[in-house]
């Protein structure tokens, strides 16, 4: 068994395409109409035979409070591996997208937190060495 | 008064503002990967959350929401009035015992 989907609860399937495709690079695999909705998938541009993410709606009730606490305690949705979190951070703060923790070392592993625009944060980490 | 010193005697109450005062304006969730990653402190991000709450009744920590999110700054204003009671501002090094060496006979 391997994990081959992931995925989000975004506010807005049309501005969480832009936001993950033209900010954050990843490329488009699935874009399927299923009623009103979506089924959107991204994966990696650099592996996009890889894990997709699913950006998925947020209709039901009980998504929007989740998320809202979860966004308030600024505990991340999910995690993404880059090669430089620094790198990164200034790479997307020159995009004008929101941090919520600054890249911060830890030992081994640095991170920061992001807004994805949707109603979620991001977290994006590197292993040194 | 009495809360600040309560929320003083709690020893991972003082790292989280160490924390704070490291870097300023938090969120709970970066603060507790600091306790867990540079202290290794696993508490529960609900203790986390009562050691805030108890931080925040005693004044040493503000609490601001900035749109969504919910981030915490350390506010030193409370301690000042145990400077005031106990150290003596005009001598540079504070009120000294009298059997205490005088400043250039002391060991630093």
């Amino acid at each position: 068994m391997r994990i081959h989907l992931t995925s989000v609860f975004v506010d807005d399937q049309a501005k969480a395409l832009a936001f993950y495709t033209e900010k954050l690079g990843f490329v488009v695999k699935d874009d399927v109409p299923i009623g009103a909705d979506r089924w959107l998938t991204v994966a990696a541009a650099e592996d996009p035979d890889g894990t997709r993410l699913l950006l998925e709606p947020s209709g039901h009730p009980a998504v929007k409070p989740f998320k809202d606490a979860l966004v308030a305690d600024g505990i991340p949705a999910t995690q993404f591996a880059v090669e430089d979190v620094q790198a990164e951070y200034d790479r997307l703060v020159g995009l004008g997208v929101r941090f919520t923790q600054d890249p911060m070392a830890m030992g081994p592993v640095t991170t920061a937190v992001f807004d994805d625009t949707c109603g979620n944060l991001i977290q994006i980490a590197h292993m040194a060495g | 008064m009495a809360d600040v010193f309560k929320a003083l005697a709690d020893p991972t109450r003082r790292i989280i503002l160490d924390e704070l005062a490291e870097r300023d304006g938090q969120t709970l969730f970066e603060i507790c990967t600091r306790l867990l990653m540079k202290h290794g402190l696993a508490s529960s991000r609900q203790a986390v959350s009562q050691h805030l709450d108890v931080l925040e009744s005693a004044g040493l920590v503000e609490t601001m929401r900035e749109g969504r999110y919910k981030f915490h700054y350390i506010n030193t204003a409370p301690l000042e009035p145990i400077v005031e009671r106990w150290l003596d501002k005009s001598k540079p090094n504070g009120r000294r015992h009298p059997d205490e060496n005088p400043p250039d006979k002391r060991v630093r």
